[in-house]
């Protein structure tokens, strides 16, 4: 099994190798005549306005939790549906109640309108 | 070749997580974080914990990571470059994480473990036997955890709905 | 000579490593079968690049009326390596108050996320780089590399447009990345594995023809992963003139022009492994050399189809993008995946098994598309809109 493995490891340092040979070509190859107004933050020809970091809205931070737990939720679910074969009645029931828990909380997040993008 | 990969891992692991907390900008560190987890990933692997492992890296670099990154993104001021990078309790704090790392080691090396242990499982089948106790002895962890999400989901909605109004 | 064809592939690999071993020791002939394994699966996106950048403007020329690109070569097919050749020597320009490490790493990490997909995806029976145990995870947990090179490429911009484009990117490939494992899960459980080639054996039936709700779900939220129309507002050119990477510029903006194409390659080679019989076909068991040119004659098909669906369809808006996935994708995914699972333990033959879960499917079908055009009526009343135009 874990030959398996030093094959993703080998395969992610040539993964990585990749673009940076790439990289490492083009830089040998490119012009290089950098000036003030060409390396300017683009903003649609004109003079930046204001600060980068604008502030974002909470929605963001609501929208990464409710997938936070509905992706811990699908982990959970993979090994239950490898096994499910060699498994007895009480393994469904046990996933549907599971499944229907989480279901209460979606229909709680639909409610108060937390998956709305304001 | 093992020792060897668990040497290089392990460094990895350590070196990133101890850049996490020293690195000036948060964002870094959240990035340094990732590493850290690839890193634990990594540690899974070599104890044959796959399933851990995958797990390990969709949940935590590719929720709990952006979490972070959003929360980052969403608190005022932490994008001052000059910001200081150490607070004023980070004395008591590094006291308490001393503390805490010699009573776990006290604890690790108290424990009789065992060394000779039974082969471990064919990988395929751990998986199986993982969803078999999931739903078998640990029946009830398993659908308190589903109750605990629900619970975090609804914490978190209360506590963005109360910010805007 | 012939049962070497018929195997062509396995045979020429077995060929290849008894040649090693005849003057390599064993752990050697492993690595170096490792690293040319890794360098031909590597080039993947790199290839798909080349070849679907054309036909995609061959194809979108053709449905808009246009000839497409006919300059470079017969029917224009250099195109994409005039293309190629352009970026490699074109200036790089990194702007001011850009974080310089983050923003070079940054389509490094996108390109290496894109090529390590193709690791678990099977070719053929026995052509597999490897063959986990926890492919189909393996498959969208290598996606969460994409999203954090994604917020790094953002971040480290220094640019407004950056940022913001990032910030969507973000949010939609996490909303979409729900129903996409779910979609996966309930295959998980039909086939009773998590290995890639598991799946493929597994699948007497096409998946994709027991559960069409399943399959769809993977292709939206597939097609959403990439970016792809009509959910490709996150490179809206009017509003956020292209998003995420608006600062890169030479190759470093090739990269990510290269993972996004590299990335609808794999999106459609994974709906092929997954629900549409991977390598299998008329005599893939007893000719196993014919298995690689059915996986690529679908991909291919499933490519086409993303491109018919792009020069086509209007772009969403980002509530109605968000909305669909949490409000439409998840509830019928889990429907499926509960579905799927209750069937499975009903005492009755196979065949009927099959046939309940596609009854099944296309209710949760009738129901989820009756509630849509609910929806899209109360919203066209409520906006005073001639329901008319407006029905979707």
């Amino acid at each position: 099994m874990l030959s398996q493995y030093a094959f993703i490891a080998i395969f992610a340092v040539i993964a990585f190798a990749l673009p940076v040979i790439g990289l490492v070509m083009a830089w040998f190859l490119r012009p290089k005549k950098p000036n003030p107004a060409k390396n300017a933050t683009y903003e649609c020809g004109m003079e930046t306005i204001g600060d980068t970091w604008v502030q974002f809205k909470a929605q963001y931070y609501l929208y990464a939790l409710v997938f936070v737990v509905f992706d811990v939720e699908a982990i959970f679910v993979f090994p239950w549906a490898v096994a499910y074969n060699k498994l007895g009645l009480y393994a469904l029931v046990e996933m549907v109640l599971f499944v229907f828990i989480l279901l209460g909380g979606l229909l709680y997040a639909w409610q108060k309108k937390a998956l709305e993008w304001h | 070749m093992q020792q060897l990969m668990f040497i290089v891992i392990s460094a990895v692991t350590l070196i990133s997580a101890a850049l996490v907390v020293t690195t000036r900008s948060l964002f870094r560190s959240a990035l340094w974080l990732i590493l850290t987890f690839f890193g634990i990933a990594g540690l899974f692997i070599l104890l044959h914990a796959e399933f851990l492992a995958i797990a390990q890296i969709l949940i935590y670099v590719g929720a709990i990571s952006t979490l972070i990154i959003f929360a980052i993104m969403l608190s005022r001021g932490v994008m001052d470059p000059n910001a200081r990078r150490f607070n004023d309790q980070w004395g008591l704090v590094a006291g308490f994480a001393a503390v805490f790392f010699v009573l776990l080691t006290a604890i690790m090396t108290r424990v009789p473990w065992q060394t000779t242990m039974a082969p471990a499982p064919m990988a395929a089948e751990a998986i199986q036997l993982l969803g078999r106790e999931l739903v078998t002895p640990y029946a009830i962890p398993f659908e308190v955890a589903s109750v605990l999400l629900v619970v975090a989901m609804i914490g978190a909605i209360i506590v963005a709905r109360e910010r805007e109004s | 000579m012939f049962d070497y064809i018929r195997n062509f592939f396995v045979n020429l690999g077995t060929s290849w490593t008894n040649w090693l071993n005849s003057f390599l020791p064993e752990p050697a002939v492993t690595v170096v079968n490792f690293l040319v394994i890794g360098i031909i699966l590597v080039m993947m996106p790199v290839i798909a690049t080349l070849t679907l950048t054309w036909m995609e403007r061959k194809v979108i020329g053709r449905i808009q009326n246009r000839i497409g690109p006919n300059r470079v070569g017969p029917w224009g097919i250099f195109q994409a390596i005039a293309d190629a050749v352009k970026m490699l020597v074109k200036e790089d320009i990194v702007p001011d108050g850009a974080d310089r490490p983050v923003f070079n790493l940054a389509p490094i990490l996108i390109a290496a996320g894109a090529a390590l997909l193709w690791a678990v995806i099977p070719f053929g029976r026995g052509m597999v780089g490897a063959d986990l145990n926890i492919g189909v995870i393996y498959l969208v947990a290598v996606g969460s590399i994409t999203t954090v090179a994604v917020i790094m490429a953002g971040w480290a911009s220094n640019n407004k447009f950056a940022l913001i484009g990032a910030f969507r990117v973000v949010a939609q490939l996490l909303s979409y990345e729900v129903p996409m494992i779910l979609s996966i899960a309930a295959v998980a459980l039909i086939a009773g594995t998590m290995s890639t080639m598991g799946v493929v054996e597994a699948q007497q039936v096409p998946f994709a023809l027991l559960m069409p709700v399943a399959f769809i779900a993977y292709f939206v939220a597939g097609s959403a992963e990439v970016g792809r129309a009509p959910f490709d507002l996150l490179e809206a050119d009017s509003e956020i003139v292209a998003g995420y990477f608006v600062e890169y510029s030479g190759l470093k903006f090739g990269w990510f022009y290269i993972a996004e194409y590299g990335n609808l390659f794999a999106i459609s080679a994974i709906a092929t492994t997954l629900f549409l019989g991977g390598w299998r076909g008329p005599f893939s068991h007893e000719v196993p050399a014919l298995g690689p040119l059915y996986f690529i004659i679908k991909t291919i098909l499933v490519v086409f189809l993303l491109m018919w669906i792009r020069g086509t369809w209007p772009r969403f808006r980002i509530d109605q993008m968000l909305g669909f996935a949490w409000k439409v994708l998840v509830p019928a995914t889990l429907a499926n995946l509960l579905w799927v699972a209750v069937i499975l333990k009903l005492p009755v033959p196979q065949l009927v098994q099959w046939v309940l879960m596609l009854g099944g499917n296309l209710l949760i079908i009738f129901i989820a598309a009756t509630m849509l055009g609910r929806a899209a009526k109360r919203y066209a009343e409520a906006h005073n809109l001639n329901p008319a135009s407006s029905a979707v």
